[in-house]
């Protein structure tokens, strides 16, 4: 079986990925995630943002497994 | 004929006479009457809730009528707040209502929040949900929180339940300025505020009157491009809590105006001292912009065609910047200091909006 994730990027992070959606290989961290998606995405490391592990706002770095969806999740300041 | 206003939702199984005397005794306190803030005090007001107040310092003009759905072409140039009370002050006679016709600054939030038993947060920017979120952290004050990004919003309930997230349990710092796209860059469809307003007046109501379950300790997420709904669950995070002032003291000396590193900021009595032969004083707003500011020697520069026309500034020796809230004037002083290493370079604190104020 593949060790496959989904990511979810909101707002400015889904203009800056390019796709609001996206299947990549499992890093296995968040924090490995992170790594990797600035590294793809440069525009990314000027943005705050965070992440959500299955539908969890995570407050330290959480291990991933396969087929689990992460959420990127910038501020929105618009009233 | 007060009963009457109310008939459809007091035979309402699980809300009754007893949700709806709730209602009429409960106080909301709306921050910010413009595109969240309008359908917020249409729902609040026709729901029946007792008391209302509204606080926005900031002025209607013609770009805010495409969501802001109280007003209309005669008011352009009006006090928000004023303006929805007059509204709804004909509209109902059974509520009161207070028009607050000034921002929240750290000098007034706790005297305006402490008299009431709801916070609406439909502000507009980053230092007024910073500040509006601690003010209410402090005074254990239930927060309902809306914020929209071109065609996606945000809702959530801070201050309720057993265990009570704020703001800070999502995002604990600011964005630095430079990650914010400008006031008046950021497009929107004015039915979106409509539809993330309407459920904080949904989490408002449910929140008074005991009805349902409350977005408390979840973050409602909404793409209209799509319609799609999420929710995450959010958590209390004790590493952030610091962030908060712990005391009243603390929060009055908090300074919650995004500052981009090495931009120098002046207050308007520091920039009027300054004023002068060899000053540029440089409004930054696009045209249309309310209200528009007339006075010998004031350069109008948009933000927009700033890069293109950095050559106007070769001949003066400081330059002052200004914009609506103080963002954009930061980003144009940076780019200038860019240019012009030798020159002394400001921007204004607070914008327009500070002058007002």
């Amino acid at each position: 079986m593949s060790d496959r994730i989904r990511l979810k990027a909101f707002g400015m992070l889904a203009e800056k990925i390019g796709t609001d959606s996206l299947e990549i290989e499992n890093p296995g961290s968040s924090e490995a995630l992170k790594r990797q998606l600035l590294q793809q995405f440069p525009e990314l490391q000027s943005l705050t943002f965070r992440m959500a592990v299955d539908r969890k706002l995570i407050q330290a770095e959480t291990a991933i497994s396969a087929g689990q969806e992460i959420a990127l999740l910038p501020p929105f300041s618009g009233g | 004929m007060n009963m009457n206003r109310f008939e459809r939702q007091v035979i309402l199984p699980g809300f009754g006479p007893e949700g709806q005397a709730k209602l009429k005794q409960a106080s909301v306190l709306v921050i910010g009457a413009g595109g969240l803030g309008c359908p917020v005090l249409l729902y609040l007001a026709a729901a029946g809730v007792g008391r209302i107040a509204v606080v926005d310092g900031d002025v209607i003009s013609p770009s805010n009528l495409n969501r802001q759905v109280l007003y209309g072409e005669k008011d352009l140039g009006k006090n928000k707040a004023e303006t929805a009370v007059r509204y709804f002050q004909e509209k109902y006679s059974d509520m009161q209502w207070t028009a607050i016709p000034e921002f929240i600054t750290v000098d007034n939030a706790q005297a305006h929040i402490f008299h009431y038993d709801l916070v609406i947060d439909g502000s507009d920017n980053f230092p007024t949900r910073y500040l509006v979120n601690d003010a209410c952290v402090l005074l254990k004050k239930p927060l309902v929180y809306g914020s929209i990004y071109q065609y996606e919003g945000q809702v959530s309930v801070f201050n309720v339940g057993s265990h009570p997230c704020n703001y800070r349990d999502v995002f604990p710092n600011p964005p630095a300025p430079q990650e914010i796209p400008n006031c008046a860059e950021t497009g929107v469809l004015g039915v979106l505020p409509g539809i993330i307003g309407n459920l904080m007046a949904l989490e408002a109501i449910k929140v008074l009157s005991g009805l349902g379950k409350p977005l408390n300790n979840k973050l409602l997420l909404f793409n209209s491009l799509n319609t799609q709904f999420q929710e995450l669950e959010i958590l209390p995070n004790p590493t952030t809590q610091s962030a908060i002032p712990t005391s009243w003291n603390e929060f009055h000396q908090r300074d919650y105006a995004l500052g981009v590193e090495g931009v120098q900021q002046l207050t308007w009595n520091e920039a009027m001292k300054l004023m002068g032969q060899e000053v540029a004083f440089v409004d930054v707003r696009e045209p249309g912009e309310e209200p528009p500011l007339e006075c010998t020697g004031l350069v109008k520069v948009p933000f927009s065609t700033l890069s293109k026309e950095l050559g106007r500034f070769e001949e003066a020796e400081e330059i002052l910047f200004f914009c609506q809230s103080g963002a954009r004037s930061q980003k144009a002083a940076q780019l200038l200091q860019q240019t012009y290493p030798d020159k002394k370079i400001f921007s204004i604190r607070g914008g327009i909006n500070a002058l007002k104020s």
